[in-house]
Order: structure tokens, then C-alpha cells, then sequence
């Protein structure tokens, strides 16, 4: 039990304690939201990982805290002592610098292989033109017959080819189930790729300040299957389903 | 009788003349009427509708405060120079405060100017900070209860320009300009004038920017900090308070950081080579040169905002030719080293606490200064990580993530350092202490949030939400904010020749502490569940987490009650300072609280290190011809004491 007492020990069993914590947490917690792409697994996977690697080196910084508080704490206002003289040690800091400089690089990688991953396009992508303005989505379908609709509907397991424009100021495109986001802005066309894999109602949100209306900037995405869809793109070309103009958008019933 | 009529007269000009309030006030007054005379003048030629309000707010933002300037007294010398008439010998008699009265005036000791910027970034800390509760108090719960969205943008806009513009990046010139002098031994800063005008333009901006919320069209601007274009170039009248008042913090920033540089190369005392500078000194040396390179990019940036405002060019109409991202990049060339520039200063006053507190050297000291210098370059090359979903370039996303992430290393560097420098030696745990330990835990959190924000594929879901908010909140208060507490506790005794209460001081800390996680760590969650920020209202999945944040941020302000309380409480009457009470061995340690007038009464000759705690016989600086060597005596605990830990000398040296 001696060897308890001993500092190095204590850091070790503090990180390993916090580490465990922590770790758990980040595993077994519901961070982010329900996963309704092929997008979100991969950025998800890649989130946990890095959180588990963090853990450890907060756990690592907070023991050496902890333990240095305990230990070499100055017991009494007379405790006029000064601590070891330590001015360094060459071994260690090539350890310190190299470790995470290698390991930032294998994240690097690690996160540009998942990037052209979830940004890969697909041969069979159908096209959606998607128009923001203040503060109103509008998408434009080409499927037979063109139309629009103020209502984001997609097939499931289908890859989506969203193109961005802005008629005013910058936007966002963002559906917090599907993991992906990008900017609309005035003068250029942007380009976001989703294949949505759940069944469900979602809300696409605008994720870029754009005026006073910015927190109202919100659409109804609907994730359908192929029969469901035919359904209410039908109804879209008789103009019958919900048109494009912001709040209005929020009267569609169209999913049963 | 004409000459008992002409007397008063006299001396009624000469008062309206000298370089003071008074002559500060006629002269805004003048200035706002020169302005409205020439635009109307200009438009009444070209026979457009003369009282345009845009026009002629923008033209009496920039002429007023230039007049207030000039008003204060912050040219007359050069204006004399230029003029060529007698420039007036300078007598010092300007220098020092005598009584607080003298923090009102123009005044070239770097000592006074030191206080001037400290205590006005703290005024406007409470101003942000107020502003910060109505937020918190608005998003307690879903809906709108207190302001309309339109306020509601106005408040966070202006909430972190004071942040960032009056408060964290003024302190940390303030804090420097009151120490770094005294610690290279040198009698004042390079350029005492220019460091007075540096001072003077501050006020000028916080007026500007908070005053805003009284535009009676529009109210305060509301575009966020970033003011991005073109919601920037189409927004109200308080725009232009932002624009505008960038200008002039921008410019305070720029001459203080190059007075700075030409301090630290050109007036350390004989013998302190860059190797003997303290951390403190390294760090702004390092943020200086940041400043100097990359301030310039946001007024650039602002000024084509205001081109494009007022005189209708195109920069970022994109139907007129106008490229909209560009903004971003020249905004982002400077706002991201700007982090570092809210950071670097702050890891130098660490450096600083951790050695003193912990009575060791600072462990790698060449790589702790190296690392500074790595962070000041590689903070030029990642700008673009602002910008992964921006709809840029695609290429420049990967290389900016590489280099992002690069950055860990040396800020991984310095934080293993200390907590290197922490080990084995004799903590005391005072006010300063807690908050570079609480730095340390927070900072490092807000680092790794950084690190998954630099990941593309995290940020494309995270960027623009509350997890975004969290992170830059742990690294700027829990980061910045802890460090400018410490730094104020710590240097508290030698400005204020006062100490301040430690019990109340640890209170303020312990309260900060909890109120700041209670109030930003639920964000990370509310942001990866999906809030975006900047929003008004929110669905109502996420309102238990932003009750507990209202909740945390009420609490971290009656924290901060706590703190104006000890902070003026012990100014007015707390037990007088000791020069030395840390037992420290930087130089302004080795002077008496507060310093006399001119700094030393020579200028010392430096002969070693900064943080040789416990190393028998070591010597900084000696000081008055030899007579004194720091440390002195057994106070001073120079060879008296004995190295704590096991004493078998293990590793205790670099070979």
C-alpha cells in the first residue's frame, strides 16, 4: 500500500479514473441527435474518437492538478522552502512535443479521409436547387415536371445533390439529423450532399445569421419512401401542397 | 477699466485653451459641427438632399472623437512640432498620479496609463457583462420575454465587440504597460506620447460601440461581432458605431503593440539578453508582432464596409461584381491570430504566477519561449478554419485543418510545462494561484473542444451552433478571462500599493469557477443536439439545458460583484503592500508598491535568469550599483532556504 502515496502512482490511477469517467460518458450518452444519413455515422464515429483521446489528456492535466495540489502544497505561512530546480528535461519535452504532433497528424488524416467520405457524389444523385432569402427556404424539384415547394421532401436511401443559392445575404443549410451544412451566398452556387436513411420529420434550420427574422428561418424536411413522395409531388405540380414563402410553409399536411 | 475688463477674459481663454475636459468638450462639439457643415456643404453643391442621416453620423463618428483627441491634449506636443513653434521642454511634471483626479488627464508615465487601461477595460467588462445577463435572461426560457429579436442581436453584437475590443485585448496592454517596463529594467515604455494617444483612443471606441443602442433608427448594430457582409453593408445606422469604432480600437492596438516591440529590443537593461526575459516579456512580444501584421486586415475590412455603406462600392455586392467570402478571409486573417492575441499575454502572466507561486524554475524555458514564437507563426496559417462551411475554395480546407491542428502542439508544450513547473515545488494556494490552476483545467477543455471544432467533419455539423459558443467561452473567459484575474490579483499590491482581501479574492474565484461551467458547459451538449447560435428563440427540447445556463450566468454575476467589491474596497483601504509580498524575483518585484516615479533609481545590470528559485546563490538583477542583489537576504530566500522534495538531485539540472 506504500507505493500508493508515491505521486507518480496517485497521477496514474487519477488519470486512469477520469479517463474511465469520462470516457463512459462520452460512449454511452446520446450527444448529438438521432443519425437520419449515411452522412452522420461517420462524423459521429469521428466525434467519439476524438472525445476519447481528449479524455485522457484532460484526465492526464487534471491528475497532475490534482495531485501536485495535494502534495506539494505549502503546509504553513512560514514555509519558506523553494522547490526542486528543475529547469527542464530534453528527454521529456521531445516526448511532449512529438507524441501529440504525431498524433494531430494521424487525426488530420483520420478526419480528411471521413471528409471525402461524407462529401463523396454519387452516380445515381438526384438534383434539388435550394433558394434562401430572408427569411424563407424555397426548393426547386426537376423531377418530370418541374416544381416548387416551401417543403424539403426526400426519398429515403436516395443521394441527394443539394445546390445552394442566396438571393440576399449569407444563409445556412443545415439539418442537424443529417450532420451537414454550407453556407448559401449571394452571387455563387454552393453544393451540399445528403442521402437521408430515416423515415421522419426534421427541421432544417438556418444556421447563419441573416437578420431579425434568423431564429424563425426554419423548414419542414420530410423523409419519405419512393410511393409517399410520387404521392405528394403530384399534389405539389396541381398546386395543391404547401407553396414556397416562409412561414406559410408550416400549413402543409402532406405526410400521413 | 479695459484692462480690469480684459483680465478675466484671459485667463477665461487660457482655461479654455489648456489641454483638459474642457477644451475636450468644445472641441467635439466643433468637430461634430465641422462634419455636419461639410457634408451638408458637399451636398448642398451637388444638389442631393443635405441632411442624409447616414452621411452625416458616419462623417461626425470619425471627426468628433479626432477633435476630443485633440481637445485631451493627446497632440499637442507634436501639434506644436509640426507648427514649428516652441515644442515645450519636457519637465516630467505630467508624470505619475498625485491624486485619482490625474487618471483623467493625458499623462505619458506608463504606470498611469498601465491603471487608465485596466480600469477602463474593467468598466466596460461590467458593461458587457450586463449585457451578457439580458441575453442569458431573454434565452432562459423558449419564446420572447424581455427583448425583440432585433435588440436581441444588438445585445450579443455589442456584448463580445466590448469583450473582445475593450476588454481582454485592452487588459492585457494595460497589465504589460504597468510591468513589463519594470521587469526589463527600463524607466518607461520606448514612446510615453504615443503610449497616451494609445490610451485616449480606447474610451473613444466603448463609447461609440455601447452608444449605438441609442440610435434611435435601428438601434444598436446587429450583425455580430463578425458583421459579416453583405448582412453588414445593408444593416442600420449602428453599424457604423462598429465599423467605425473598430477603427480606433484597431489603432490603439496597432500603436501600443509597436511601442512594445521598440521597448523590448531597444530598452532592456544592460545584461538581460532575450534568453533572461521574463515569460511575460516574451508573450507580448510575440502578441505584438501579431498585432502589428494582422490588425490592419480587420480595419481593412472595415473600411470596405464602410465604402461600400456610404459611397455605394461594390465590394461585396454580388450583383454588382462583388465577391461575398472575400470578406471572410480578410476578417478571418485577422480575428483568428486575434485569438492569440487574446491568449498569448495570458499564458506569459502564467508563466509568471506558476514559477513565483510555485517557487521553481519554469520548466523549458527556451521551449516555453520558442513555443510563443511557433504559435505566432502558425497562427498566421489557419484563418480558414472560421470558414470550413462557408462555401470557399474546397482545397484550403484540408491544409488549414493540418496546420489547426499543428497548433496543439506548442500550446500542448506550454500547458505540460507548468504543470511541470507545478511538480515537486511549494504551492501556495492564494487568489492568483487558483485562478492559473483553474486556467490550466478550463483552457485545456476549451483546446480539445478546438481541436474536434479543427476536425472538417465535426465542424460541418457544429460550426454556427452553441457548441461554437462553448468553445470560444472556454477559451476566452476560461482561457483569457481566468488569466487577466490571475494577473490582476497577482499584480494587484504593486498598482494599487494596497493588498486586496484573500478570502473575498478566493470567494471570487471559487464562484466563477462553478458559475462559468454551470453556464458554458451545457452549451457544448445544447450545440451537438442542434441549437444554432445567434438565435433568439429555440425549440423547446432545448430548454432545460439553457435554464441551467441562465441560471450559472446570474450566479457568475453576482460573482463578479464579489470581485468590484474586493477590488475597491481594498484600493481604498487595504493594508499597504509590501515591494515583495510574493517573495518574487522578477524586477518589479525588487521596487517599492507602487513603484517610485521613474521606475529605479538606477538602471539595473542583469546578471541572470528570472526564475532561479532554489538554486543556491543564484542571481537576477543587481540593482542600485551593487549595493542590492535580487533576491536579497533570507526575505528574498536566495540561499537560505533548502530545495524541498527527495533533495537526491535527481534530474534536477539539464545536462
Amino acid at each position: 500500500m506504500r507505493h500508493l502515496r508515491n505521486p507518480y502512482v496517485q497521477v496514474g490511477l487519477w488519470t486512469v479514473a477520469i479517463t474511465s469517467v469520462v470516457g463512459v460518458v462520452v460512449w454511452t450518452l446520446p450527444w448529438e441527435p438521432e443519425q437520419a444519413s449515411t452522412q452522420a455515422g461517420p462524423i459521429d464515429t469521428l466525434y467519439d474518437v476524438l472525445a476519447l483521446i481528449s479524455s485522457f489528456f484532460f484526465a492526464l492535466v487534471v491528475s497532475v492538478l490534482i495531485v501536485s495540489v495535494v502534495h506539494f502544497r505549502k503546509r504553513s505561512p512560514d514555509d519558506l522552502r523553494d522547490g526542486a530546480p528543475l529547469h527542464g528535461n530534453t528527454r521529456l519535452e521531445v516526448i511532449w512535443t512529438t507524441i501529440p504532433a504525431i498524433l494531430m497528424v494521424g487525426t488530420a488524416v483520420y478526419s480528411g479521409l471521413v471528409l471525402a467520405d461524407i462529401e463523396d457524389s454519387k452516380a445515381n444523385e438526384r438534383t434539388i436547387k435550394v433558394t434562401s432569402e430572408q427569411f424563407a427556404w424555397t426548393f426547386d424539384y426537376a423531377e418530370g415536371t418541374q416544381f416548387r415547394s416551401g417543403e424539403l421532401h426526400l426519398v429515403k436511401d436516395t443521394p441527394y445533390h443539394f445546390r445552394l443559392h442566396a438571393k440576399d445575404v449569407l444563409h445556412s443549410f443545415w439539418v442537424p439529423q443529417f450532420r451537414m451544412k454550407k453556407d448559401a451566398v449571394p452571387g455563387i452556387e454552393t453544393n451540399v450532399r445528403v442521402t437521408p436513411t430515416r423515415i421522419g420529420r426534421y427541421t432544417l434550420a438556418c444556421a447563419e445569421l441573416c437578420g431579425l427574422g434568423h431564429s424563425t428561418m426554419r423548414a419542414t424536411v420530410v423523409v419519405e419512401d419512393q410511393p409517399a413522395f410520387d404521392r405528394w409531388a403530384e399534389r405539389q405540380r396541381s398546386g395543391k401542397g404547401p407553396q414556397p414563402g416562409g412561414v406559410a410553409s408550416e400549413q402543409g399536411q402532406s405526410v400521413p | 477699466m479695459a484692462g480690469m475688463a480684459v483680465a478675466p477674459n484671459v485667463t477665461f481663454v487660457r482655461r479654455m485653451m489648456q489641454p483638459g475636459w474642457i477644451r475636450a468638450a468644445w472641441m467635439t462639439l466643433a468637430g461634430a459641427a465641422f462634419a455636419v457643415g461639410l457634408v451638408v456643404g458637399i451636398r448642398a453643391l451637388y444638389g442631393t438632399y443635405v441632411f442624409e442621416e447616414d452621411p452625416l453620423v458616419t462623417v461626425i463618428l470619425i471627426a468628433a472623437p479626432l477633435a476630443f483627441l485633440v481637445g485631451i491634449g493627446g497632440f499637442d506636443y507634436w501639434g506644436r512640432y509640426i507648427i514649428g513653434a516652441p515644442t515645450k521642454p519636457d519637465d516630467h511634471a505630467d508624470h505619475g498620479a498625485h491624486s485619482w483626479k490625474d487618471y483623467f488627464k493625458v499623462n505619458t508615465d506608463h504606470k498611469v496609463i498601465g491603471v487608465q487601461y485596466v480600469v477602463t477595460a474593467l468598466f466596460f467588462m461590467f458593461v458587457g457583462g450586463a449585457l451578457a445577463e439580458v441575453i442569458r435572461a431573454e434565452l432562459a426560457q423558449p419564446g420572447q420575454q424581455i427583448v425583440d429579436p432585433n435588440t436581441y442581436n444588438g445585445l450579443f453584437s455589442v456584448h463580445a465587440s466590448l469583450m473582445i475590443f475593450l476588454v481582454v485585448i485592452p487588459i492585457f496592454a494595460g497589465l504589460a504597460n504597468y510591468v513589463l517596463p519594470l521587469m526589463i529594467g527600463a524607466p518607461d515604455m520606448a514612446f510615453p506620447r504615443l503610449n497616451a494617444l494609445s490610451y485616449w483612443l480606447l474610451p473613444v471606441a466603448g463609447v461609440m460601440m455601447t452608444a449605438s443602442f441609442l440610435v434611435p433608427d435601428g438601434g444598436a448594430f446587429n450583425t455580430g461581432w463578425t458583421a459579416y457582409a453583405p448582412l453588414s453593408t445593408n444593416a442600420p445606422l449602428g453599424q457604423q458605431f462598429f465599423t467605425i469604432g473598430v477603427q480606433f480600437a484597431g489603432t490603439s492596438s496597432i500603436m501600443t503593440a509597436l511601442n512594445f516591440i521598440v521597448t523590448i529590443i531597444t530598452m532592456r537593461a544592460p545584461g538581460m539578453t532575450f534568453w533572461r526575459m521574463p515569460l511575460l516579456v516574451w508573450a507580448n512580444f510575440s502578441t505584438s508582432l501579431l498585432v502589428v501584421i494582422a490588425t490592419p486586415f480587420v480595419a481593412g475590412s472595415q473600411f470596405l464596409v464602410l465604402l461600400d455603406r456610404t459611397l455605394h462600392s461594390n465590394f461585396f455586392d454580388s450583383s454588382q461584381g462583388g465577391d461575398v467570402i472575400s470578406y471572410q478571409h480578410i476578417f478571418w486573417f485577422y480575428s483568428h491570430p486575434a485569438v492569440y492575441i487574446m491568449m498569448l499575454p495570458g499564458f506569459g502572466i502564467i508563466s509568471e504566477i506558476i514559477s513565483t507561486k510555485s517557487r521553481k524554475p519554469i520548466f523549458g524555458y527556451r521551449l516555453m519561449a520558442l513555443s510563443l514564437l511557433a504559435i505566432l507563426v502558425l497562427g498566421f496559417t489557419v484563418w480558414a478554419h472560421h470558414m470550413f462551411v462557408s462555401g470557399m475554395w474546397t482545397w484550403l480546407r484540408v491544409p488549414m485543418m493540418i496546420t489547426t491542428m499543428l497548433i496543439a502542439v506548442p500550446t500542448g508544450i506550454k500547458i505540460f510545462s507548468w504543470l511541470a513547473t507545478l511538480w515537486k515545488g511549494v504551492l501556495e494556494l492564494s487568489t492568483p494561484m487558483l485562478f492559473a490552476l483553474g486556467f490550466i483545467s478550463m483552457f485545456t477543455l476549451g483546446g480539445i473542444s478546438g481541436i474536434m471544432l479543427a476536425a472538417i467533419p465535426v465542424d460541418i455539423h457544429t460550426s454556427d451552433t452553441y457548441f461554437v459558443v462553448a468553445h470560444i467561452h472556454y477559451v476566452l473567459f476560461g482561457g483569457s478571462m481566468f488569466t487577466i484575474f490571475a494577473g490582476i490579483y497577482y499584480w494587484y499590491p504593486k498598482m494599487t500599493g494596497r493588498m486586496y482581501d484573500e478570502r473575498l479574492g478566493k470567494l471570487h474565484f471559487w464562484m466563477t469557477f462553478i458559475g462559468f461551467n454551470v453556464t458554458f458547459g451545457p452549451m457544448h451538449w445544447i450545440g451537438l443536439e442542434g441549437m444554432p447560435r445567434r438565435v433568439a428563440d429555440y425549440a423547446d427540447k432545448f430548454a432545460a439545458w439553457n435554464l441551467v445556463s441562465s441560471i450559472g450566468a446570474f450566479f457568475l454575476g453576482m460573482a463578479m460583484l464579489v470581485f468590484a467589491y474586493n477590488f475597491i474596497v481594498s484600493w481604498a483601504g487595504g493594508p499597504r503592500a509590501p515591494g515583495n509580498p510574493w517573495r518574487a524575483r522578477t524586477l518589479e518585484w525588487q521596487v517599492s508598491s507602487p513603484p517610485p516615479i521613474f521606475n529605479f533609481d538606477e538602471i539595473p545590470q542583469i546578471v541572470g535568469g528570472p526564475y532561479e528559485y532554489g538554486v543556491p546563490g543564484s542571481v537576477h538583477a543587481v540593482l542600485n550599483g551593487g549595493r542590492e542583489k535580487v533576491p536579497v537576504g533570507a526575505d528574498g530566500n536566495g540561499h537560505a532556504a533548502a530545495p524541498a522534495g527527495n533533495g537526491n538531485g535527481n534530474g534536477s539540472h539539464r545536462e
